[in-house]
């Protein structure tokens, strides 16, 4: 089994819809994550709040330097993201076809290191 | 062995490379240890061949031979690396997985080469170096392409299959029909650029690529006898490698009109022919089967003139409902010509303005020819021979050109 990152990657747009607007991709990727859970491949998931609520830490050098903002600085950042934990590749496309026909935007499949 | 015993090897490592490395696959889980062993199996048969003689069955016994090599390995190593024990410890393979009506080696392998989360170049690669067995310097040379950047790209590719872990597997029935149409378009890639290749720096037409596409395809055909584009793929290749010598003559490409068809392979064309026989009798057609059946009415024509160009026009138009491209709305003006003039088929082109395909600029050449209109055959040579890089190519459109009425 290998664990792989689904990532939903979307501008600031993304949080300037209405909750009404929302609301039916909220219901079908609720529904996507009762089915991964029931078939036991859910480990995670959650939607994340706009990159400008981020804070950068890097304490690669002597004292800690704290930013305000997101490590890079993209029109688009990660908005939210699931891992599921399954078989192969081909089965992780399937799910992630799943998954990108529910939340409505595109879906980066990407696998955690083993082991 | 009548050949030089070191070439009957070399010759019978490479015929029997994906036979073996895609056995290894399926024992192991591992590209690497599948080709490492291969690797190894060749130096001993290099080694007792030529003294022993070839063994009954060659390919069994090299594959053997890997396969002892890659468990003498693994258990060296297994102390320090637990999922290679696993390997070890698994008797025979995975679980028994419903594949379909075939099941083999190659066939996973060759579906794991042509996965689509691949770029379609690191797909060919991989394809011609796992199956075919041409070395990475041989898959570089192909695609004319320093060693060491093919060396990445093929690295990266595998490590890829490993790391996302891409399955070594025959997709399941829904999935089989848009996998199988990036299997054949790897295959027909590799045909192509060896029947017209894109280089300057190359032969305009490269035998090994075509023969290693054939190789492929009938390898395929025996693994996939149920799916007629499969057998639609092959017969096109046949049927279009007949051709292949007397395609070049004194350097300069040779229209098919032009064409010396006393030099035409006639055992290609026959078997073609056979296939498009059995891919009519299934009627399932799709974009290979139809093609085959347009390169069949060619190749069954005596000479140029007796072309059934109806017919050809019928097999045009069932291509375009399954593929409108405007390279196929090309081709269907080249037989417009024919039957309705070139008046009609240049009015056909032109609304294509496929502006940097040197077929289109070439087509509209001839049509401007044979409408006497010398000025503009004139410029739309020269752009032809501008947007094309292939030297038989451009021997023959400069001839064409400088024969053109004042």
């Amino acid at each position: 089994m290998t664990q792989y990152l689904f990532s939903v990657h979307h501008g600031s747009e993304a949080y300037d819809r209405t909750p009404e607007e929302m609301q039916p991709s909220w219901d079908a990727t609720g529904r996507f994550n009762d089915k991964a859970v029931a078939a036991g491949v859910f480990v995670f998931a959650g939607g994340l709040q706009p990159a400008e609520t981020a804070t950068t830490v890097d304490a690669r050098g002597e004292a800690p330097i704290i930013t305000d903002g997101p490590y890079l600085e993209t029109k688009e950042w990660i908005g939210g993201f699931w891992v599921l934990d399954l078989p192969d590749l081909d089965t992780a496309l399937r799910w992630a076809t799943e998954a990108s026909a529910a939340c409505g935007e595109a879906v980066e499949v990407r696998p955690f290191h083993g082991d | 062995m009548g050949e030089q015993p070191l070439l009957a090897v070399e010759r019978i490592y490479r015929e029997e490379y994906g036979r073996i490395v895609a056995s290894l696959v399926r024992r192991f889980g591992d590209l690497d240890v599948a080709e490492d062993a291969a690797a190894e199996a060749l130096l001993v048969a290099l080694e007792r061949w030529p003294t022993d003689g070839v063994p009954p069955n060659p390919g069994g016994w090299l594959t053997t031979t890997a396969r002892n090599r890659a468990i003498d390995r693994l258990r060296r190593e297994s102390h320090r690396d637990a999922k290679h024990q696993a390997a070890l410890t698994m008797h025979d393979d995975t679980p028994h997985e419903p594949t379909g009506p075939v099941e083999d080696d190659r066939l996973r392998l060759i579906f794991a080469c042509c996965h689509p989360a691949l770029a379609p170049e690191a797909r060919v690669a991989l394809t011609l170096r796992l199956l075919g067995g041409l070395t990475v310097a041989e898959v570089a040379q192909a695609f004319l392409v320093a060693e060491t950047t093919m060396a990445q790209r093929i690295t990266r590719a595998k490590r890829k299959i490993k790391d996302a872990a891409i399955p070594f597997r025959v997709p399941t029935a829904d999935d089989l029909p848009t996998r199988i149409e990036a299997v054949l378009a790897v295959v027909y890639l590799v045909f192509n650029e060896g029947y017209l290749s894109s280089s300057a720096d190359a032969d305009p037409v490269r035998a090994e690529l075509t023969g290693e596409a054939i190789r492929l395809g009938r390898i395929l055909r025996g693994l996939l006898p149920e799916e007629p584009e499969v057998a639609g793929l092959l017969a096109l290749m046949l049927l279009t490698e007949s051709r292949r010598t007397v395609r070049v003559a004194g350097g300069e490409l040779v229209s098919l009109h032009e064409q010396d068809r006393g030099g035409w392979d006639r055992a290609l064309i026959a078997e073609g022919h056979a296939l498009v026989r059995e891919c009519l009798a299934i009627n399932r057609p799709g974009q290979y089967q139809l093609l085959a059946a347009i390169n069949a009415v060619h190749t069954a024509a005596p000479e140029a003139s007796a072309t059934d160009w109806s017919q050809i026009a019928a097999l045009y138009a069932q291509l375009y409902a399954v593929v409108p491209s405007p390279v196929v709305a090309l081709n269907r003006a080249v037989v417009t010509a024919e039957l309705d003039g070139p008046e009609v088929a240049l009015a056909e082109v032109d609304r294509l303005g496929l502006t940097t395909y040197h077929a289109w600029h070439a087509t509209r050449a001839d049509l401007l020819r044979r409408l006497g209109r010398s000025a503009e055959a004139r410029a739309a040579y020269d752009d032809a021979i501008a947007a094309t890089d292939n030297v038989a190519e451009r021997a023959y459109l400069a001839r064409r050109r400088g024969s053109l009425a004042p």
